[in-house]
């Protein structure tokens, strides 16, 4: 399988401040790749250099086959990208705000309006698509940021914080969306987000990133996996002779007796369970309860960042201030 | 895939100047669908024109007067003569009202021109210069886009400072001919060409519009009071006379009066400085806007 995008050593430093520090990612083809990380890690920098707008400062990427820094209109002409901020025009309508997308990606009026009418029916936006923007709610907003970054049919769409500042039940509906593309159009979509359940949930893959490194890759599966695995808690009618039966199984990482619960830590709680039931049986422990936990991505985040995702949303002074300097420095 | 490729050919426009228009048009609808922002634009110098115009009335100073000096007997048709002279010597021309609805013209222009930056401003805060960004639309064209728009409604103001004024008693030299229309518009172009582009450039660096706002405040009016918008540069103190001499405004004024009034200039002159003007601020600043943005 071919990538859609490939990082080598990309790297963006504003004056002294490194945002991006060097750093490889490969992206397959029609597969959700989540960009994880805290605000100011260096998330939307990334995506702003594999959309063009940013040119890194060393390395480059490789998008669609394209070339960032040799060939940006290329790479422009096969993307959608959906920012993290309001973009659509708030004095236009959505249907106007579509019609614009269209001229600038040069597509003729005809198509346009067609490709335009399935989109916004798509989004389920065709009824309020000839009010003004700015009667739209927030989730109607990211819907036609979304439909408006499709009018060009792009191979691969950015989404900067899609769900961003939107509550629950409008955040699934968007991820719905996002599902819904690569499904029908097997389209490959780049999406960065600081909510570890999204990424979790959504993406095939993904990568942490903390201050412009990224610190893991892998499925969400692997990456719990990496932390050590699922805990599989038992309650037995011979606690101790089960700690001796088990201790020399293949596949089990730590036994430990804990409020009078045996806590395995084990690879693969699934393959496990049966493998230790098998055996205990056999050996003619009574198993009295069990049951399986997988580590939550709160716990793969803690051991790759350090810290908990909820701390860094506390401490937002430090990203405005953050943010400040990131514009001075730009200017 | 083949049939893919060869359908994307027929309906993709991918001419250098695509986008253009559709940005343009963008910057314009927001203009003209929004009536009050249409009308606000057009009070302000039509308050210019209608009150401190018609209040400012130098005309009425010079002639008609029921002045008489006590002692001397000199005939009312005589001291008529010598206002229009004084006035004629001055201004060139018997009357003043046209003679500031011509300066009028260009400031208006300078005053819409200056507006460019602002959207440029907005649109780098709401994010919507990122998106830009993002799409095959080149980096010029959305610079040029910006220019355009701005000189385009520079020119309807103006249009409309001009119909109003013709309706309070403008009145054109006999002479004239629609080349005279076109040399005048042809100087609040180059003019509001020069400084859309460098408003703009200006704009590209600000970090609020707060400080866009300042920037244009601090240099509208001095820059309306150091031309020849009131009065002939021949009647400032020496040392107003070299800036005014520097001013656009001063030259586009002049070709407005030489054309639609026909007061005595140097039309080459005038023209060649114009043209220096808009060629060299639009060539920087373009260059240093989209050097900006690329970067």
């Amino acid at each position: 399988m071919s990538e859609a995008i490939k990082a080598i050593n990309l790297t963006k430093a504003f004056g002294k401040f490194v945002a991006v520090d060097h750093i490889n990612f490969e992206v397959k083809e029609g597969e959700i790749f989540g960009f994880l990380g805290p605000n100011g890690a260096g998330k939307s920098t990334t995506i702003k250099m594999l959309t063009t707008v940013l040119k890194p400062t060393e390395g480059t990427a490789i998008v669609n086959g394209y070339d960032i820094i040799k060939e940006p209109a290329k790479v422009r002409n096969s993307i959608g990208v959906v920012p993290q901020e309001f973009t659509a025009d708030e004095d236009l309508t959505g249907w106007e705000n579509m019609m614009l997308m269209a001229g600038l990606y040069g597509i003729k009026k005809d198509v346009a309006k067609e490709r335009a009418k399935e989109l916004l029916d798509m989004v389920e936006l065709t009824q309020a698509m000839n009010r003004k923007v700015q009667t739209y709610s927030g989730g109607m907003r990211r819907r036609l940021e979304i439909a408006m970054s499709l009018i060009s049919r792009p191979k691969i769409l950015f989404l900067d914080e899609p769900t961003i500042g939107l509550d629950a039940q409008t955040r699934s509906a968007i991820w719905n969306y996002i599902m819904k593309l690569k499904k029908e159009y097997g389209m490959t979509i780049f999406v960065t987000t600081h909510y570890l359940e999204e990424a979790d949930l959504y993406a095939d893959r993904i990568a942490i990133i903390d201050h412009g490194k990224i610190l893991a890759i892998g499925s969400p599966k692997e990456l719990k996996e990496s932390v050590g695995g699922d805990v599989i808690t038992l309650n037995t009618s011979n606690d101790d002779e089960t700690m001796k039966l088990l201790q020399n199984l293949d596949g089990i990482i730590d036994i430990r007796k804990v409020d009078n619960m045996l806590r395995i830590k084990v690879k693969d709680g699934e393959e496990m369970a049966p493998k230790i039931l098998e055996k205990l049986i056999k050996s003619g422990v009574k198993v009295l309860k069990m049951s399986i936990t997988e580590p939550t991505m709160d716990e793969v985040y803690m051991e790759y960042t350090g810290r908990k995702m909820r701390d860094e949303e506390a401490d937002s002074k430090e990203v405005f201030a953050l943010r400040r300097t990131l514009r001075r420095t730009r200017g | 895939m083949v049939t893919e490729i060869k359908k994307k050919e027929e309906y993709i426009d991918r001419s250098p100047l695509h986008g253009l228009w559709t940005l343009t048009n963008r910057e314009l609808k927001k203009w003209y669908k929004s009536a009050v922002i249409l009308l606000l634009s057009i009070i302000q110098p039509i308050f210019w024109i209608a009150l401190f115009g018609k209040a400012m009335n130098l005309q009425a100073l010079f002639s008609g007067t029921t002045l008489s000096i006590p002692g001397l007997n000199i005939p009312k048709n005589i001291i008529d003569k010598i206002g229009q002279e004084i006035l004629k010597q001055t201004f060139g021309t018997t009357d003043y009202f046209s003679y500031l609805a011509a300066g009028m013209l260009s400031f208006i222009t300078l005053f819409t021109s200056m507006q460019s930056g602002m959207s440029m401003v907005w649109d780098r805060r709401l994010g919507v210069l990122d998106r830009l960004l993002t799409t095959p639309v080149s980096r010029s064209n959305i610079i040029i886009s910006k220019v355009l728009s701005s000189v385009i409604r520079s020119l309807v103001q103006a249009t409309i400072v001009l119909i109003v004024a013709v309706l309070l008693g403008m009145s054109f030299y006999p002479g004239i001919n629609i080349f005279d229309f076109l040399g005048a518009y042809a100087a609040l172009f180059l003019m509001s060409f020069g400084l859309s582009s460098l408003f703009l450039m200006v704009a590209i660096r600000a970090s609020s519009w707060q400080s866009q706002m300042a920037v244009m405040n601090l240099l509208n009016l001095p820059l309306l009071f150091t031309s020849n918008a009131f009065y002939p540069v021949n009647s400032m103190p020496s040392w107003l006379k070299p800036i005014a001499e520097i001013n656009p405004l001063t030259y586009s004024n002049a070709i407005i009066r030489g054309m639609l009034l026909g007061i005595q200039t140097n039309l080459t002159i005038d023209f060649i400085y114009l043209t220096v003007f808009a060629t060299f601020l639009s060539i920087v600043g373009i260059i240093l806007s989209w050097k900006y943005i690329s970067s």
